[in-house]
């Protein structure tokens, strides 16, 4: 799905949890998420920090559409 | 003596349970468990399954590293002479699992390994290059056809026998170029598949090209205040109760929700259609896969002038590659119709 809306023309981010999938199907602005049932979130926190850890990963996404790339990326921390 | 063999299977087919258990550490089992009985039987006597290990999909997924360090020292005890993984059929992380179990086996034990999965199956495309994987049908209801193949071919690999082609075998191609030799030239056998061409007869060709689809990255934005994002997500969120029947896997479609003042996914109010993982935090707060909260904190700080008042939605769980592709085609036309500027998309 990734690289059908890149190859319309629109800039795409991928926050997902198993970033080998994401290589694989070609994404190319990669934000590696938390976990399988919570992308971006955290059960086992209050719900204030969950939404901490989930302004944070927003905020590495929204960046990474705003980096030029030449090839797939990951962009960690 | 038999050849002994160690089987690597997940916490579904180990009985442990469903989703709620997949993150479950690995563990190992003397014997065979699960489509283990079959395999046993199809190996016969020449090979015995001396035991099992089990991991969590999702445990794997997460810790693909320690995961596959821990399971090799498990498989070394039982001095293996060949692993089997599987078949995990469409199952992505499974595959991955199974595919990163049989590389790692392969690579530092030096025995050979065979997995089953269907072709569309993520670990495919990871792995294909550094073992054996059995081209399997999309779900468990093909395990007797699936099993067989894998044992035989298991048992070709440990006899040290020669083998044949991905099509003689039914092993997924490898992308491995071996010398042959024909009776007919070349330049013949270029002419005689050309005619056939030309008649529309089948003609098989002796070196099919690799396929590489690949997209080049847009360039970035760069008026972020200005931007319209949008949010597209395959983790199944939707509004409480399904109202489009999105299939909780093999989903035949998309959804379009409107989420104009909506400024949090709330559990009264949005689920997940998701069958491939455990729902329980998802349909607590669905922003957990759709940040849709946060985005609206950031909308209304002005650091993108507006979230896009619909989201898209389907289900990424065994569902074929052409339906996806198909549908985000679909989405992003009207996206782009809508004038958005970038997409988050989320996976779970």
């Amino acid at each position: 799905m990734v690289k059908e809306i890149e190859r319309a023309g629109l800039p795409v981010v991928h926050v997902c949890t198993i970033v080998p999938i994401s290589l694989t199907v070609g994404a190319n602005r990669i934000v590696p998420a938390v976990a399988i049932p919570y992308p971006l979130g955290d059960p086992s926190r209050t719900m204030s920090e969950e939404k901490e850890i989930r302004r944070h990963l927003v905020e590495k996404a929204l960046k990474a559409l705003q980096t030029e790339v030449s090839e797939q990326t990951v962009f960690t921390d | 003596m038999s050849y002994r063999i160690v089987h690597y299977i997940n916490q579904f087919y180990a009985g442990i349970g469903g989703e709620e258990k997949a993150d479950v550490a690995p563990e190992v089992r003397e014997g065979v468990v699960g489509p283990g009985m079959a395999l046993k039987a199809a190996l016969g006597s020449e090979a015995e399954i001396v035991a099992t290990v089990v991991c969590g999909d999702s445990y794997f997924a997460s810790n693909i590293e320690k995961a596959t360090a821990g399971i090799l020292e498990m498989m070394k005890k039982y001095k293996p002479d060949a692993v089997i993984a599987g078949p995990a059929f469409n199952a992505g992380r499974y595959g991955t699992a199974c595919g990163g179990v049989c590389e790692a086996v392969v690579k530092n034990l030096n025995i050979p390994a065979v997995s089953g999965m269907f072709p569309e199956n993520p670990g495919v495309e990871m792995y294909k290059k550094s073992f054996y994987i059995v081209e399997t049908p999309d779900s468990a209801a093909g395990m007797r056809a699936a099993v067989p193949a894998m044992a035989k071919l298991v048992l070709k690999l440990l006899r040290g026998e020669k083998i044949g082609t991905p099509a003689e075998e039914g092993y997924i191609e490898r992308g491995i170029r071996k010398n042959k030799f024909y009776d007919k030239l070349a330049a013949e056998r270029a002419v005689d598949m050309f005619t056939a061409k030309l008649k529309g007869e089948p003609f098989v060709t002796e070196y099919p090209m690799p396929v590489f689809d690949r997209v080049a990255p847009n360039p970035a934005v760069k008026d972020m205040k200005n931007a319209v994002i949008a949010l597209v997500t395959s983790g199944g969120i939707c509004p409480k109760g399904n109202p489009d029947h999105i299939e909780a896997s093999s989903a035949s479609k998309f959804g379009e929700y409107d989420i104009t003042s909506v400024m949090d996914l709330t559990a009264e109010a949005y689920c997940t259609a998701h069958g491939g993982y455990d729902a329980t935090y998802a349909d607590q707060d669905a922003d957990r896969v759709l940040p849709v909260d946060v985005l609206r904190d950031m909308e209304k700080e002005g650091v993108f002038k507006k979230l896009h008042n619909k989201f898209y939605t389907t289900v990424g769980n065994g569902t074929a590659v052409a339906s996806a592709k198909k549908f985000a085609t679909e989405i992003a036309s009207r996206l782009k119709a809508d004038g958005v500027t970038a997409v988050i998309l989320t996976s779970t």
